[in-house]
């Protein structure tokens, strides 16, 4: 095991500035108003830098570097493009262990995470977006002997990207990766929570990219997130949120006609069929890791797989399993490479899970495990912990049918495939879900039938390059981490050439 | 931050006895039950809200709430000026909510669909510490605004 130094304290291996302004065409800019805010750690409620808080000045600013970059940026080579991102991949893995204890610091989750699956997937996702832009073609289309239509991929220009909380790199790095392959310049807003990582990500690309085609303003949504998202200068708006900030975007974006994409979460159902429990083997085994994988990230996931779904044959065998599955998850100090559950990110995140272990009690959900929030003493003490926790209850309650984003699963059971199918469906949601089963017919068909973007057949919270990820239902529009996002970040130019002399004779 | 336990309080929730409305703006009831014979407050507010909308109207004029689901900050109610959001057909009004010393009430909003999982609960707007991200007025003073439930009934 190891247990990292904390960030700027003795034996770090990585340090946090103590103050971070806005970084604009290419370099670092106080704040036009001054103001800074203090972002504490989650892991011991503590300051440990402060942040400019950006406002519609600031914005402007943005965007003029961005509308200064952009004319450029978008008329280099792809195989130039391409490179930048290769680079930018090279130099994270260099410092993927820096990347991983920062990230882990400023977020709360646990560096065993950070450092096998958030910093080595955003350094996969660069490569993949610096392939994906070099094998990008148009089309032609010959419509007769003479006339032919040319379809080009043109960059949008200056895009508007809104990142949460729950994978700060991760997050900017899906949104990053297609909008800088695709040619366009991009002014981000980190989330108001997590707004530091994404700087010291920048201190190690700064000079691999040009001045102005990223640029990082912070602050709150009200003061910085609402003139980026409602500005007629951004060509279009990406964010990752919740519904209510989702339709706002919506309808800022309504008003210059500007295109959206919108991640808003999920109640992903996670489907377990009696024959999972035929034998006791690796794939049972899988299975019931599949179940845990609620914990994952502390449950701030949007494809959290909060309700599971266990068919009634073999459901009490499961679920003990299940149950002592979950406890035997580590909680602890999050910068521990034992430690398999962390901090949840902000003290009002901590609130709003209490409330809903309450809520859950109060409709009388069943806690098979946890249920309570965990208070340490010592380095830990101020720190936002919560015990996963398992309910039994029934799909009507708000505990079912509501993103806790918590370690949280509602568990219920199901009698056979219409019924989970039934049960799976009744959500607003339709962002993940997890299938498993040893009959491929069975996965095949509940795959096709879940009203969801993303449907896991025999594992769950895999999130590799080249699988396209986005909902359906309320879960937003658009889908990542896969080329066709490149098409959300494109225009389409049509060429329409005649190579006849002759007139149409028309007129 | 003395006044962040004012959920305790019961007895001091300010609390409206209005009925649900259609987000058309007719004012009938929508048939969930909730009008005329409901004496308990479809959504109330703690001291430490009502102290903090206070505040938030002498700074932004009127406002609104829209009940949001979904991840990240999500399943939170969002404070905005009024007429920042905008309702319609989908949405329903759950109360009109009068807080002391603000002069006009705060309108508090929920998507239809959204409704149909809550309808069974009652809602008590309290504030904790925090920093919630969204575009909600509060935010940027530290504190966040949250919804606790009680069983309707209960």
């Amino acid at each position: 095991m190891t247990r990292y130094a904390a960030p700027g304290t003795e034996g770090a291996i990585v340090s946090y500035q103590s103050r971070y302004d806005h970084f604009i065409g290419g370099e670092y800019v106080p704040p036009a108003r001054g103001q800074y805010f203090e972002n504490p750690s989650p892991v011991n409620g503590q300051p440990f830098t402060e942040v400019a808080r950006g406002t519609a000045e600031d914005v402007e600013r943005a965007l003029d570097a961005a509308h200064a970059a952009a004319p450029a940026w978008g008329r280099t080579s792809a195989s130039a493009r391409s490179d930048v991102l290769l680079r930018i991949a090279d130099r994270m893995e260099a410092n993927l262990e820096k990347l991983a204890v920062a990230e882990s610091w400023e977020n709360g989750k646990p560096v065993r995470e950070t450092l096998a699956a958030d910093i080595p997937l955003a350094i996969d996702h660069f490569r993949y977006f610096a392939g994906a832009i070099r094998s990008q073609e148009g089309s032609l289309s010959e419509l007769d002997d003479d006339t032919v239509a040319y379809h080009f991929h043109e960059p949008l220009g200056v895009v508007a990207q809104i990142i949460p909380w729950n994978f700060p790199i991760l997050m900017a790095t899906w949104k990053l990766a297609p909008a800088l392959a695709a040619g366009n310049a991009v002014v981000i807003k980190p989330a108001e929570q997590t707004p530091a990582s994404i700087h010291y990500w920048m201190s190690l690309v700064s000079d691999l990219l040009p001045p102005g085609v990223v640029n990082i303003v912070n602050g709150f949504g009200v003061e910085a997130g609402k003139p980026l998202a409602s500005s007629p200068r951004v060509a279009k708006v990406a964010f990752t949120g919740e519904t209510t900030t989702g339709r706002l975007i919506m309808q800022y974006a309504s008003e210059n006609i500007k295109p959206v994409t919108l991640e808003l979460g999920g109640k992903s159902p996670n489907i377990f069929f009696d024959d999972v429990w035929a034998k006791d083997d690796d794939f049972r085994d899988k299975a019931l890791e599949g179940f845990t994988m609620f914990a994952l990230n502390q449950g701030e996931v949007c494809t959290c797989p909060s309700r599971a779904l266990v068919q009634q044959g073999h459901y009490d065998e499961f679920m003990a399993a299940a149950v002592a599955r979950t406890e035997q998850i580590k909680p602890g100090n999050p910068l521990d490479t034992e430690t398999m559950i962390g901090a949840q990110a902000s003290n009002d995140q901590l609130e709003k899970i209490l409330s809903y272990l309450d809520i859950g009690r109060q409709e009388g959900a069943k806690v098979l495990t946890g249920g309570e929030r965990i208070r340490y003493d010592g380095e830990l003490a101020g720190g936002y912990y919560v015990q996963p926790t398992i309910f039994q209850g029934d799909n009507r309650m708000r505990i079912f049918q509501e993103e806790i984003f918590g370690p949280v699963v509602s568990v219920t059971s199901f009698a056979d495939f219409d019924d989970a199918m039934k049960i799976a469906n009744d959500t607003l949601y339709g962002l993940g879900a997890g299938v498993w089963t040893r009959d491929i017919s069975t996965a095949y068909r509940a795959g096709r039938t879940i009203q969801a973007g993303r449907v896991w057949t025999n594992c769950y919270h895999q999130y590799p390059a080249h699988a396209a990820f986005g909902g359906y239902k309320q879960s937003g529009i658009g889908r990542e981490t896969h080329k066709m996002m490149l098409d959300h970040y494109q225009q389409t130019k049509n060429l329409l050439v005649s190579y006849s002399p002759k007139k149409l004779g028309l007129f | 931050m003395d006044d962040m336990n004012g959920i305790g309080d019961m007895d001091g929730i300010d609390d409206t006895t209005d009925g649900l409305r259609h987000g058309d703006g007719t004012g009938h009831d929508d048939g969930t039950g909730a009008r005329g014979d409901d004496v308990v407050p479809r959504v109330a507010v703690t001291p430490a809200a009502a102290g903090l909308l206070r505040r938030l109207r002498a700074d932004h004029g009127p406002l609104m709430f829209h009940q949001s689901g979904g991840c990240c900050d999500g399943s939170a109610p969002m404070c905005y000026p009024a007429g920042e959001f905008r309702t319609g057909g989908s949405d329903v009004l759950l109360a009109e909510l009068d807080v002391e010393g603000v002069a006009e009430t705060v309108p508090f909003w929920m998507s239809r669909s959204q409704y149909a999982a809550w309808s069974h609960t009652r809602l008590i707007v309290d504030v904790v510490e925090g920093r919630g991200s969204g575009f909600s007025l509060e935010a940027p003073e530290g504190v966040r605004f949250l919804i606790r439930s009680r069983l309707v009934g209960t």
